[in-house]
């Protein structure tokens, strides 16, 4: 047991020395540690340490009904709650071959691009907050707000909503809802050239973010970084593009992608899809058809015996779901391919040689959820 | 003993005189020293206190929200409730640590600070001490606090704060540069160094407009400089909050830490005054050349007005500059310094000097 | 030459950009009607949830302290942290049969995690949410609530 507690630790230079950067630190974001050795202010090695927040997710989901694992997967990246749910409910839905209403694949194209938005604008708030800006923080927070705003009328939860069932949705979104995301796509396009004018084009940020953790494509993909970071390095690794689940296939969006690789470039693909997303939505939101909120779906799901899995494009990247069913109520074994764990590992190859300020931007241009990596 | 908002000498002679009138010199002296040391500490705390609850209402209002509004109207007495808070809480001891060293560093900081007040004109015949030297003075004594930082750094025993109080080091040892030079176009303008000669000079017009463009560009780069050698944001390296916790005072506590937090807004205060002393014109109001009537009623707000107007000016700006930036990182806060500032604050003051030989100030 | 042109170009664009973001900060600083702000507990008698937040677990009672509970369990066999405990009972009716009616229905607020689940799942739509958001108590067990008032009985036709 020792031996698993006690990592060994690294073996250290002359004029090296560690640094333990968290579990209680304001740029990790959360409690994830860091063990870094620092040469002078130059990252040598980083060695990161997760488990802190380990709360046991997968193993228990195989006690709970597929209807309960829905609320544990909120608690992984609690910032795209929706998509996480999303990915549940698809999983079931395929497995059972149901057809859910057209109205339902709607709403949640809508909510999944919403919820997109209100991760990066949080992204955004605590990457200005990360560089040293403390205003962007307060900006990204109070348009978030917004969008929490929808998700509480419709559903009256704001972070862990628990919104979607397999088979349709808790219930029919608020009357008010088309014309709440109309004002606030109206508000946001305005609020988002404020986020160009205050730090995207800010000298200091440029030179804080430019050539800053270059990750190169093939590094991306052997480590299987997804998501905006992966898009950043020009791999173009979109789940909704290349395996389109709900309206996906047959809205029109661009996959944005860039091919530095560094900080700045990771950046500006989660701020183009910011209005991608909006474009999204703004295709969808005005033809919602009438119908039912939910598939006709037995109270108790069991699913076939086998293996399945589902995979959505989250906030992060790819959320991937892999399920074993021996045909009970209950799965036997639920596995999470969650983007930020994924993501997580490139951390140490990208931030070598850079400096100390330098790894607290690619920790930030990564845009880790702690809970996403523990589970 | 006459009291004259326009004019301070009459008033302050008039104490030194009764002093002197009453007790022996060496006596006199000490009286007059305690007097001026008191009404200085009281200055400091009214001062301190006020410019926290400003800086938390600036960056409220930057950010879309109210502030502090729950300790009296306003909140106006939130920084009142934080010194409280901040006295009465524990000392945190720390293992292996420098102890001497440990508790001495904050009193350094603030010494170091207190120091620089004496040499600044708040008003006609309103000044501690009247330098022959005054700005060479200020600037030396300002960059004695960085001693008090590198021992805080050095002392606490934890790795942050020496990586924070050695990016202070290369900081302020770079940015005194800029800060002096810049000053020094100043000088060779006014050919004095001072104070209240800098400022009676300036009774024509302030001198970011008598030396029109390298007068600018050096207001800006003492802005600039000055901004760093206060460890404020964009350049508040040391303290780095989202890299090294809290720098140089993360193992500080208490009324310790309240030092170090008090002695950031006293120099910010100092370098203000100084900025508004040596360009904006100090207590001099603000003339227009030809407009009688105008200038008259300039005239008729009071010196000490005009002085807190301007320093409270450039200290809203330095706000400004905290609450919209990122933070620099070491490697480029150094280029900024040695590539741009100085070279352009040489050219600078070989400008101004040219200038003032061909005579084409105003 | 070509060098020298980029130094000062640099600086120019340097300081416009600046100067760009502190437009940004200065327009909010001079616009205090923007200020998003709510001033909570001043305003708690203006300040009205949505009517779907879900704040509180309750049981509707009509004007006769009925309730819609059968007692039948669906609830918490459905609730995934085990928040919700019903105890039942049986009585007899007139006719002679035996029915069964709810005892307890009660209901952990500490451990509830909102997922809606209970109330989408009651099959005579007895339980609701309550918009309630001021939680805090000085005492844990005041978080353990009985659902269903003293003395109070199921409508009559509900089965």
């Amino acid at each position: 047991m020792k031996e698993i507690i006690n990592l060994p630790v690294q073996s250290i230079e002359e004029e090296e020395y560690h640094i333990n950067m968290g579990p209680q630190h304001p740029s990790t974001h959360g409690v994830l540690r860091l063990v870094v050795t620092l040469q002078g202010e130059i990252v040598k090695k980083l060695q990161p340490h997760c488990g802190y927040i380990h709360r046991g997710i997968e193993k228990m989901c195989e006690k709970d009904t597929y209807q309960q694992i829905i609320h544990l997967t909120d608690r992984m990246d609690y910032l795209s709650a929706h998509i996480n749910n999303h990915a549940v409910c698809l999983l079931v839905e395929g497995a059972l071959e149901v057809e859910v209403p057209e109205r339902v694949k709607y709403i949640r194209t809508i909510l999944d691009e919403l919820n997109r938005i209100a991760s990066h604008q949080l992204w955004w708030s605590s990457f200005g907050m990360d560089l040293g800006g403390l205003t962007c923080f307060f900006y990204g927070l109070r348009d978030r707000e917004h969008i929490l705003d929808i998700f509480e009328e419709s559903f009256g939860s704001r972070l862990l909503h628990s919104y979607y069932t397999p088979g349709g949705l808790m219930r029919d979104v608020h009357p008010n809802f088309q014309k709440r995301v109309k004002d606030f796509l109206k508000y946001n396009r305005k609020k988002i050239k404020d986020y160009d004018r205050i730090l995207s084009g800010n000298v200091i940020f440029l030179e804080r973010s430019k050539g800053v953790g270059v990750l190169s494509k093939e590094l991306a993909i052997n480590y299987g970084v997804t998501g905006p970071s992966g898009r950043g390095s020009g791999w173009a690794c979109d789940i909704r593009k290349k395996h389109p689940y709900a309206m996906y296939d047959k809205v029109e969006f661009r996959e944005v992608l860039r091919h530095e690789g560094d900080t700045y470039s990771r950046y500006m693909v989660r701020i183009d899809e910011m209005r991608e997303s909006m474009n999204i939505i703004e295709q969808l939101i005005d033809n919602i058809p009438e119908g039912d909120f939910s598939a006709k779906m037995k109270p108790i799901i069991r699913l076939p015996e086998g293996e399945y899995y589902q995979c959505v494009e989250s906030a992060r990247g790819e959320l991937g779901i892999y399920c074993i069913s021996d045909g009970n109520k209950n799965p036997v074994r639920m596995k999470f391919r969650t983007p930020s764990f994924v993501n997580l590992g490139v951390l140490d190859k990208i931030s070598r040689e850079m400096k100390i300020a330098d790894l607290v931007a690619i920790g930030a241009s990564l845009d880790l959820v702690i809970p996403d990596i523990d589970r | 003993m006459a009291f004259n908002i326009y004019d301070f000498t009459s008033f302050t002679q008039s104490i030194d005189q009764a002093l002197y009138e009453w007790l022996p010199p060496f006596w006199a002296l000490l009286v007059e020293m305690t007097i001026i040391g008191l009404v200085f500490l009281l200055f400091y705390a009214i001062v301190g206190l006020f410019l926290v609850y400003a800086e938390r209402k600036v960056c409220a209002f930057m950010q879309n929200r109210v502030g502090p509004n729950r300790v009296g109207p306003y909140g106006v007495f939130q920084t009142i409730a934080d010194f409280i808070k901040l006295l009465m809480k524990e000392l945190v001891y720390i293992k292996n640590s420098d102890k001497l060293l440990f508790n001495i560093a904050p009193f350094i900081v603030i010494i170091a600070s207190f120091m620089a007040i004496a040499a600044i004109p708040f008003a006609k015949g309103l000044h501690a001490i009247d330098f022959d030297i005054g700005i060479m003075y200020v600037i030396a004594v300002t960059s004695l606090g960085v001693i008090g930082v590198l021992l805080a750094g050095w002392s606490s025993n934890n790795k942050y704060s020496l990586i924070g109080a050695m990016r202070s080091g290369a900081q302020i040892i770079s940015y005194e540069l800029s800060v002096g030079l810049s000053l020094l176009t100043i000088i060779v303008l006014a050919g004095t160094m001072q104070f209240s000669q800098v400022v009676e000079m300036q009774s024509t017009g302030w001198f970011i407009f008598k030396g029109h463009i390298p007068a600018f560009i050096a207001f800006v780069i003492f802005l600039i400089a000055s901004t760093a050698e206060t460890n404020r944001g964009p350049f508040d390296l040391a303290e780095a909050e989202s890299e090294l916790t809290a720098g140089f005072h993360t193992e500080y506590s208490g009324i310790k830490f309240a030092f170090f937090f008090l002695a950031e807004y006293m120099n910010m205060f100092i370098v203000a005054s100084i900025a508004a002393t040596v360009f904006l014109g100090g207590w001099m109001p603000f003339h227009i050349y030809g407009w009688e009537g105008f200038n008259h009623v300039m005239d008729f707000i009071p010196p000490l007005v005009w002085y807190f107007g301007k320093t409270a000016f450039v200290i809203w700006l330095m706000m400004w500059f905290k609450w919209t930036f990122p933070r620099l990182r070491i490697d480029q806060l150094l280029t900024l310094e040695w590539k741009y500032l100085l070279p352009i604050n040489l050219v600078n003051i070989l400008i101004m000097a040219f200038i003032v030989l061909m005579g084409w100030h105003f | 030459m070509n060098s020298f042109t980029k130094y000062f170009t640099d600086i120019f664009w340097g300081f416009r950009s600046l100067l760009i973001g502190m437009s940004v900060t200065g327009r909010y600083f001079f616009s205090p009607g923007q200020i998003v702000t709510q001033q909570y507990p001043e305003n708690r008698k203006k300040l009205k949830m949505f009517e779907r937040f879900k704040g509180d677990l309750i049981m509707p009672h009509d004007e006769h302290n009925q309730h819609r509970c059968t007692g039948c369990g669906i609830c918490e066999t459905n609730c995934p942290n085990g928040s919700i405990e019903v105890i039942s009972d049986r009585i007899e009716l007139p006719d002679g049969k035996k029915k069964r009616i709810i005892d307890k229905h009660i209901y952990h607020l500490s451990m509830c995690t909102f997922c809606s689940l209970c109330v989408k799942t009651c099959p005579s739509e007895a339980l609701d949410w309550d918009q309630t958001f001021e939680h805090a108590v000085f005492d844990r067990t005041k978080l353990t609530k009985i659902l269903n008032k003293p003395g109070s009985s199921i409508i009559k036709d509900i089965e």
